[in-house]
Formats: C-alpha cells, structure tokens, sequence
C-alpha cells in the first residue's frame, strides 16, 4: 500500500481494514484504490494486490 | 458508511450525494433555486465536489478562486489554480479569480512575514484575508449567498476546539448558515456540512473530478486537523460521533442551550474607513489595518540600501 511517499507491506488475506490498523493508519483517514478504482473496507487483499491510499484529512481551513 | 449503517455501489452513492445535498440545503433554509450563489472554491476536494453537486442539481453557481501564493515546493497555489480553472472551463461555468498578490501587492506568506499577526504562520493573515475578498466579491457582484465546501469533519473540529475553549461566541455563530449582517457582510451557506470528508473526497474520486491531494504546506500541524484526528480515533470505535456531536450541538443551539448574546451586547458594526466593509473596530478593518502595516513594511524595506 502506498500513501504519497510511504509503501507499506501487508499479509494477503487481511480486509483493507485491518490492514491500515495494522500499519498504524486511520481508517477513517483515507480513502483505498487498486487500478484506479475505489474498494471498500472490507475488500480481501490480494497476493499482489497494489493499493494506493488518499489522505482525506484537509486542515487549516478556521473560517 | 457505518455512521449511516449504509453501503452504497457507485452509481447510488454518486445519486445520494446530490439527493443528501438538495435535503440539507432545504432543512437548514440555505438558498432557493431562483438565488445566485457564489461558490469558493479552492481546487480541493470539497469545493470542487460542492460545485459540481450544486450545478448538477440546478443552481446557478458561480466560482470564485483565491490566490494566495503558496509555493511549499509543491507548487500549490499554481497547481489549485490550474485545477479550479480545468473544472469551470470543463464544465462550462463562470471563476472569479483573485490574485492577492496582485491586488494587494504581496502573496500571502511574504505578506504574513510582515505582521505581528503573521509571524509565527501564515494562516491568520491568510483566513483573514481569504473572508474580505470573499465578501467583497459576494457583496460587489450581488450573490445571494456564498457556499463554501465545509464537511462535517471541518465543523466537528471547530466544535470540538471551541468546546474545549469554552468560546461561547463562537460557538454561538456556528452553524450550516451564517445570515447577511446589514452594512454588508454576505450570508454564507454550507451545503456539505454534514458529510463526512471520506465521502466528499469519495464523490470526487467516483465523479472523476482533477483535485488537489497536496495539502496546504502551512497546514501541517494545525489544530483543526490534531482535533481531525482525534476524533477519527473515536470515530474508529464509535461509528456515528462525529455527526451524533455535530448534530446534538445543532439541536442544542435550536433549544436555545447556547444563546447569542442578546441583541445589543454584540459589538456594533461600523464601515471601515478604507474598504467599506463591515468591522467592530472603529476606523479602519483589520484586513486593511493588516495590508496597510505590509506596504508600509515593504516599502520602508524597498528602501534600505546596502552601505
């Protein structure tokens, strides 16, 4: 999995879900795609499978 | 989307997005169809999102794009810009754009680097900044309202801030729509107030809009996204707390649990002597206070020569 700069490696058979806990990231803080295309939380990952994560969290906007 | 105990293929969500929108937009009494809105729009996933949801509903929207001049080796305010102009043109629609450097003579971290206000981040001279031109360009070009691409998680870490802080003024004033003040300040409305970031950002994934990832490079380490995070931990456990807090908060105000101060204890507006534009300080805005002391500053720079 990959977040702007980051890869993080994670075991085949664990949701997304469980995968960012596992990696220490947020669920609630990003979005998952593989191939362009968004998968849920709950989506088996994949020998191979290459996923790129998308902040969702903006910040600095006080007005 | 487990606060909502709802999932949702792309087509639904994609329809429940705008169907979600026009509700919010009628209970909280933001815009009819007949107003003209003014958009702000930043190149995010928000602003864009929002404008391409309010247009598909109906409305007509107008954008307005603020150039700050922020560089952060990531080139972002260019790159917003490029954004917010490929989506108005792509979509046939109308973008004010307004260069503050141009107008004001400096862009925004060289500006703030010139005030007290600025000095430690640029982000107080920017905010500020960012509220007069909006207004201005609301108020001179007639808008009804001004929307601007506030989510849910934005409001909640507001709330969660000026709850912490006890600010009861400013608890008093927040809101999904913030009514015109006569003398010139411009209602605001936001649409998205009560979808959480993940879904605006998933909307412009699915609709296919161009968005800037970057976030501001003057963000990092801001409170409002440390209160993002710490409510996304609870979040975790607790599906549902952010809106649940949102919207508790909301039906407290409307029970009148947290009152405005009454009608005569709030500070009186005045014109500004410069701008015209509402301020509670006598004489001058602190938006022209502000841009005074940064010419006055670059110019008493400008001529300091080497010996």
């Amino acid at each position: 999995m990959t977040l702007r700069d980051k890869v993080f490696e994670v075991r085949a058979g664990m949701t997304v879900r469980d995968a960012l806990r596992h990696v220490g990231l947020l669920p609630e803080s990003v979005l998952a795609t593989r191939k362009g295309e968004l998968i849920t939380e709950d989506e088996i990952l994949r020998e191979g499978d290459e996923v790129r994560l998308v902040a969702v969290i903006s910040g600095g906007r006080g007005d | 989307m487990r606060q909502h105990k709802l999932a949702l293929c792309r087509e639904h969500f994609l329809a429940w997005v705008p169907e979600q929108t026009q509700r919010f937009i009628e209970k909280y009494r933001m815009f009819g169809p007949d107003d003209r809105i003014l958009a702000a729009v930043s190149g995010g996933k928000d602003s864009l999102s929002l404008w391409d949801v309010l247009t598909r509903l109906g409305y007509h929207v107008d954008g307005l794009y603020i150039g700050l001049g922020i560089d952060g080796g990531v080139s972002y305010s260019a790159e917003s810009r490029r954004l917010a102009e490929k989506f108005a043109a792509g979509h046939g629609l109308h973008l004010t754009v307004v260069d503050v450097a141009e107008v004001e003579g400096a862009a925004i971290p060289e500006a703030a680097s010139r005030t007290r206000r600025g000095q430690d981040k640029p982000c107080s001279v920017c905010g500020l900044t960012k509220r007069h031109v909006m207004n201005r360009v609301a108020r001179d070009g007639g808008y009804g309202v001004l929307v601007t691409g506030h989510n849910l998680d934005d409001e909640a870490a507001v709330l969660f801030g000026n709850t912490l802080s006890w600010a009861v003024g400013y608890l008093g004033r927040q809101g999904p729509v913030l009514e015109a003040v006569a003398g010139g300040l411009a209602r605001k409305a936001k649409p998205f107030c009560r979808f959480y970031e993940r879904e605006t950002a998933a909307y412009a994934l699915l609709s296919g809009i161009e968005y800037i990832y970057d976030e501001c490079p003057f963000a990092v380490g801001a409170k409002s996204i440390y209160y993002k995070e710490v409510l996304n931990r609870m979040e975790a456990d607790r599906p549902g707390l952010k809106l649940s807090f949102y919207l508790s908060f909301l039906e407290a105000k409307q029970h009148g649990l947290i009152a405005r101060p009454p009608d005569g204890e709030e500070s009186p507006l005045h014109p500004c002597l410069t701008c015209g534009q509402p301020t509670s300080a006598p004489g001058q805005c602190a938006f022209c206070r502000t841009w005074d002391q940064v010419r006055a500053r670059q110019t008493s720079t400008a001529g300091v020569t080497k010996p």
